[in-house]
């Protein structure tokens, strides 16, 4: 069972008090009326499904009830960082290396 | 029971038989009590807290406390404020007057849930045969205020003293809850 | 006399205190102290139990967890608990154990003939014989199987105990208290930082609680780990479990014990649990679980008697129980030369040392022949007689052509083997760590650490007591300092004595026996044969994880701890590539086998999960309501009244609702307040209906999609203020609904000035419907003006009702005039039987659930999820009313212009009634076109909803069919096994088309 720090609580807890959100920065499309279809079903259902370094939403929903998101290695399980939702992607590249990926 | 009695807010029901009583550790239901979830953005914190009559901690899992009154962080724009229940009205009513015009939600949550106060040297103990969070003195000291998850309900855990919670939980939810920890406190009870 | 192989003196057990306890009816006696198995052995028995598949007599081979053979049943409470490890059962007065897989008995056992059947019996036979025919596969094959092959009978009661669990925090978790974990554990607790020590024996000390030669500190190793644990037993950092196994260990340091609290007690408190799980995070780890000797693969190697060499020492130093008074050695590995010395020390007559090394240490044969012990180097059992107790050895000479020669047989009672040590590696593989192999050590260790932990000692290879004591010190020293960054001065005790053993041989030995004929066990267990090895690999298995499977090795309760190195050694030789290449299986979890009671804990009966209940409840009882479980709330289905089954009461109730009046509790619908300056704009997007405009105290029916476009919850809204709405969800879709307006708000409108509150458990609601609804409420009600000018359909208001304030809505979900009248919970109970009361003078009656959903059916109102499916749309359901036309966007709306949702041949839903008016479809039959269609035809839709309708004299069902809207007036058919039921397509609305019963 996952131990993860959320940023808003700055609190490490166990999953059960989280909810898997998916994959993080997918964003739903500003004017969804303009984007093709293709378009669409990619933001419907495309995901990069990644084995490494994954960045996914959680949400410590029997906590603070907050979003927010975890790179998280998908091999090891170990989580690289935490970060809060308005906040920008990481450099994946330079956590996978400092995790010694 | 000296912690309770520091804390006017939370007071065990008179008219309710303790649920559980032994020498290291008691359960006692809590009397009702107004309950209002509040919402809001940051500038309006200081105004919020003035006419509820305690401030809104801003420190994660922190609480404020002053007479009749207890304002819980829940969330970064989220509290839980706790008052007397014949209080209800008038607190809802001065933080709408006060708050006219800042964005807002102050909902009504008193009968949402009710409290147990669970106290005595194995009550940290107790609370842990549900609760995967540390109780130790240094990760959660008196003051700190949490929803976690007890088996298989969700909770709040408020520890108002060194040996003394507060554990909410939704009404539906509450039989579940004391049952289960009626139950593990038993061997507690053993030769 | 009793216990006739116990010493005279010696060992760990209280000689004071005499036990009674028996094994398969027999009583016997044994000491406190004693474990089952010592206490066995004491009293001269070896024969425990039958081995898996050809139920050869089997003896106790170990004094540890990873016994193979020595599986038990215990009584307890007129209820057996099998398949326990008698090397772990302690003894107390009064214990009732049985062997298994015996019958009738355990001296004679029909099914040993299969013994005698092996060559019939290979590896991967289950797979080669039970092919053909098909049908025995459940009828035949699997009861036999079942039958003739496994281990103990489960117990056939609820399980009578109780099972405790506690989470817990630590810095240090050192898991083993030999001389490493508690070395560890000293040096961890000296900084000051949080130490779980673990051991699953009942005493802490490991290795050390047999050893009676090398000194620590000067002292005996059980003197010096008395005064060790006396030492952590006074500091408040240090939690001290025995009986308690380390067999999980899982992602980010979280580590499950099993602690046996009352299993050795004789009479335990029935308050206390009889186990405990420890759910442990732990910032650091220490494996100290240790190594554990391996036997020697020679032919019949499994006949009582034979046991490891170490657990022959263990028996005696530490139980005072001698396995023999013949006993011969075998071994290839300095250590149990030790054990020989200890037994003749203790008058045991050592009949031989079979080394099969040419040339022994010196000084080891030097000791020997002081002692007057023969000594055979270069040396090795070829063969074993005796059928419930091993009687003889055969013993062969190694030739340096690699041929064995016969060197004669020798009588014995016991023999003692050791083919060197395996370090316990399965938490550090459980870890996710890879396993590295060691040519020195000649084992697999541990590789780098995945997660915070470190082996210490013999886990890793590294034998000796004065280099595991300081290995010990300073893995718990490495692991204080990664988990609080603190040291701390500890003085590393010193050892003399206990040094390592060499020499170690892996897999099977050479013999100059008929290999056909002979079978040298590598997996007591299973039965699993160094021939079978070599079998499986030369019809074509190449991986071990290939062999393991085909042979069932290492599949065992010990997972393969005992054998999976000779398993490895055989593999690799047949295979005819370096053992590092054939692999290795995974230790998995649990270390040991754990019971399912552990797991359940408190969540049985009752509390296994919340039972929600609503403030109807008590009313509900005692007025015979029956309850349906929705989700975890109990929901009252129907109201029988005396003499009434399902049928009549379900019709009773919905003729009254249409004639007079009902009353339904509807508390468990989610209801949430979404409030703020934006929440109306919220709404707007969330929703697909249009909400700016409605104005304060009316409602509005709302459709929520999924941005797929397909249908995910439906409610009523109505809006109390200009910036308060009070929403209503399906009772099931509460908390999704809720998950999703979070989603939506926190990250994509961030920027909108609303919030949402779960107000569900806040308020009570119960309905009242039908035509005299507002006479039955209005006596309660006030501050409203209930009449249909002011108050009409599809209103809100707030007011109070008995005096306590409500929140009244006008709305309906029967097709009659209704309200729902939404009070405070804690008030609820008294509004439930005031209604409850009130609807009697109106020949009224309280209904349930099933009732709602015959009366929204004859409606046509879909049910969410028993009507939708998750790929139904808006236009499908008919439901295009609810769509805001001229919105630029909600959840749903791009997605409803997706080609496949606009395309023709979609499944609508449709209503059906069939030919005969009083044949009931059943829900989830198929649909078709044809009357009997042929096998495979697909399906054009299936009945989602079917009753009896008393407002329509007939039956009625609701469906989803393919192009269902253009079919209304044609037939179709429903096939069924006893013949095919032909329906006519209709609109789904059967009652009231026009609605004029709302609107009264």
């Amino acid at each position: 069972m996952l131990l993860i720090y959320c940023p808003y609580c700055e609190v490490e807890r166990p999953e059960t008090e989280f909810h898997n959100g998916g994959e993080a920065h997918i964003a739903r499309p500003a004017d969804p009326s303009k984007t093709s279809d293709e378009e669409w079903a990619e933001f419907l259902y495309m995901r990069s499904n990644v084995k490494g370094i994954a960045v996914e939403r959680w949400r410590h929903i029997h906590g603070c009830g907050r979003f927010f998101n975890v790179v998280r290695d998908t091999v090891s399980d170990k989580i690289l960082k935490v970060y809060k939702v308005d906040d920008p992607m990481p450099d994946l590249e330079a956590l996978a290396k400092e995790a010694g990926r | 029971m000296s912690d309770l009695l520091a804390n006017d807010v939370i007071t065990p029901d008179a008219g309710e038989t303790p649920l559980l009583s032994l020498p290291d550790v008691s359960i006692l239901k809590a009397a009702p009590m107004t309950r209002l979830s509040l919402r809001l953005r940051k500038a309006a914190i200081p105004a919020a807290g003035e006419a509820f009559g305690a401030n809104l901690p801003v420190t994660p899992l922190g609480a404020e406390i002053s007479a009749k009154r207890a304002a819980l962080w829940m969330g970064p724009d989220e509290w839980t404020l706790l008052a007397p229940e014949d209080e209800l009205q008038a607190v809802f009513d001065g933080i709408e007057a006060k708050l006219d015009g800042q964005p807002h939600s102050l909902t009504d949550i008193s009968h949402r849930s009710e409290a147990l106060i669970v106290s005595g040297p194995k009550a940290s103990w107790l609370l842990n045969t549900g609760i995967f969070v540390d109780f130790s003195l240094e990760k959660f000291p008196v003051g700190t205020v949490t929803r976690t998850i007890f088996h298989k309900s969700p909770v709040m855990i408020w520890r108002t003293g060194e040996d003394t919670f507060v554990v909410e939980a939704w009404v539906s939810f509450m039989d579940y809850v004391a049952g289960i920890l009626v139950e593990s406190a038993q061997e507690l009870a053993a030769a | 006399m009793s216990q006739p192989f116990r010493t005279e003196k010696g060992g760990r057990i209280d000689r004071g205190q005499q036990l009674t306890f028996t094994f398969d009816g027999e009583e016997m006696q044994g000491h406190k102290g004693d474990t089952l198995a010592s206490a066995l052995l004491a009293n001269g028995v070896h024969l425990v139990g039958r081995s898996f598949k050809y139920h050869r007599p089997r003896g106790i081979v170990t004094a540890g967890s990873e016994e193979p053979n020595a599986l038990v049943g215990v009584y307890r409470k007129g209820d057996q608990t099998p398949n326990l490890r008698a090397t772990q059962v302690e003894v107390y007065q009064g214990l009732e154990a049985i062997s298994q897989n015996r019958f009738p008995s355990l001296g004679f056992d029909v099914g040993a003939v299969n013994d005698l059947l092996s060559p019939l019996f290979p590896a991967g036979f289950y797979y080669k014989t039970f092919m053909w025919p098909k049908a025995f596969w459940d009828r035949v094959y699997e009861p036999v199987i079942r039958a003739a092959a496994g281990l103990g009978k489960p117990p056939k009661n609820p399980d009578h105990d109780t099972y405790g669990n506690i989470y817990a925090h630590c810095d240090v978790l050192v898991a083993g208290s030999g001389p490493a974990g508690l070395a560890a554990a000293v040096a961890a607790a000296e900084t000051g930082a949080k130490v779980i020590l673990c051991d699953e024996q009942a005493e802490f000390g490991g290795s050390l609680l047999s050893d009676e030669n090398a000194t620590i500190d000067g002292k005996p190793p059980a003197e010096w780990v008395r005064d060790t644990i006396v030492k952590l037993q006074g500091m408040d950092n240090v939690t001290l479990l025995s009986r308690t196994t380390a067999f999980g260990y899982f992602a980010h340091n979280y580590i499950a014990l099993a602690e046996r609290v009352t299993e050795h007690v004789s009479d335990p408190d029935p308050k206390l649990p009889r186990e405990r799980l420890w759910q442990v995070r732990a910032k650091e780890v220490v494996i100290a679980s240790g190594a554990i000797e391996r036997p020697m693969v020679f032919p019949e190697n499994d006949r009582p008697g034979i046991l490891l060499a170490d657990a022959g020492r263990t028996y005696l130093n530490r139980y005072g129980v001698k396995v023999g008074n013949k006993v011969l050695i075998a071994t290839a590995c300095d250590t149990a030369w030790q054990a020989a010395f200890d037994l003749a020390d203790h008058g045991v007559d050592v009949v031989a040392i079979a080394d099969l090394r040419e040339t022994p240490p010196e000084n080891l044969v030097a000791i020997a022949q002081a002692r007057g012990i023969r000594v055979e180097a270069g040396c090795v059992v070829t063969g074993t007689l005796g059928r419930k107790r091993v009687k003889a050895a055969l013993l062969g000479r190694l030739m340096t052509s690699g041929q064995v020669a016969s060197a004669g047989q020798v009588a014995c009672d016991a023999i003692l083997m050791s083919g060197g040590w395996t370090p316990t590696v399965s938490l550090y593989s459980q870890s996710r760590g890879k396993v590295v192999w060691d040519e020195t050590v000649g084992a697999y260790v541990p590789g780098k650490s995945v997660q915070h932990e470190r082996s210490a000692g013999a886990a890793k290879g590294l034998y000796g007591l004065q280099a595991t004591l300081e290995d010990g010190y300073a893995a718990g020293e490495a692991a204080a300092k990664a988990a609080i960054g603190k040291e701390a001065k500890v003085t590393y005790a010193a050892a003399s004595g206990g040094e390592a053993g060499q020499g170690a041989v892996l897999g099977a030995l050479p013999h100059d026996r008929n290999a056909s004929r002979v079978k040298a066990f590598v997996d007591y267990q299973n039965d699993v044969t160094a021939k079978d090895i070599k079998l499986a690999a030369r019809e074509g298995m190449q991986s071990i994880e290939h062999i393991k499977r085909y042979t069932t090795t290492g599949m065992a309760t010990d997972q393969g701890r005992l054998s999976n190195m000779n398993a490895l050694s055989i593999a690799s030789g047949a295979l005819e590539k370096p053992i590092v290449d054939v692999g290795l299986t995974t230790f998995r979890l649990p270390y040991t086998p754990t019971t399912f009671g552990l797991f359940a804990g408190v969540a049985r009966g009752d509390h296994f999960d919340p039972v929600r209940k609503t403030p109807s409840h008590d009313w509900v009882v005692a007025n015979g309501g029956v309850y349906e479980d929705v989700g975890q709330w109990k929901r009252t289905w129907y109201f029988p009244k005396s003499g009434e089954d399902m049928h009549a009461a379900v019709a009773r109730e919905c003729a009254t609702v249409r004639e007079s009046v009902g009353l339904f509790d509807a508390s468990t619908l989610g209801k949430i307040e979404v409030v703020g300056p934006d929440a109306a704009e919220f709404l707007e997007r969330m929703y697909t209906n249009p909400w700016k405009k409605l104005a304060p105290g009316r409602c509005r029916y709302g459709l929520m999609l999924n941005d797929a476009g397909f249908i995910v919850d439906d409610g009523v809204i109505g809006r109390l203020a200009d910036d308060r709405f009070h929403v209503t969800t399906t009772t099931g879709g509460a908390p999704s609904v809720f998950a999703t307006m979070e989603d939506y708000l926190q990250t994509e409108w961030p920027d909108l000035d609303v919030w949402i509150t779960s107000t569900t458990e806040q308020y009570a609601v119960a309905a009242v419907q039908g035509p005299k609804a507002r006479e039955v409420i209005a006596p309660f009600i006030e501050g409203i003006d209930l009449s249909a000018d002011p108050f009409p359909h599809m209103s809100v208001k707030e007011g109070t009702f008995c005096g306590v304030p409500c929140r009244l809505f006008r709305i309906s979900f029967t097709g009659e005039l209704g309200f729902e009248i939404n009070v405070p919970r804690r008030h609820g109970k008294m509004t439930w039987e005031t209604l409850a009361g009130e609807i009697e003078k109106h020949n009224g009656t309280a209904y349930g659930t099933e009732t709602m959903h015959v009366l929204r059916a004859e409606k046509g109102y879909i049910i969410v999820g028993q009507d939708t499916d998750g790929t139904v749309t808006p236009q499908d359901a008919g439901m295009s009313w609810a769509i805001g036309k001229k919105k630029h966007d909600f959840v749903g709306k791009r997605g409803l212009e997706r080609p496949d949702l606009v395309a023709e041949n979609r499944k609508q839903f449709v209503g059906l009634l069939t030919k005969d008016p009083k044949v009931k479809l059943e829900e989830g039959a198929q649909i078709t076109v044809a009357q009997n269609p042929a096998t495979g035809t697909p399906a054009e839709g299936h009945v989602t909803s079917s009753y009896y309708s008393p407002a329509m004299g007939r039956t009625i069902a609701l469906a989803i069919v393919k192009n269902g809207h253009a079919l209304h007036g044609k037939s179709l058919y429903v096939p069924m096994p006893d013949g095919s039921i032909e329906v006519e397509v209709t609109s789904p609305i059967f009652f009231d088309k026009e609605g004029a019963r709302l609107n009264v």
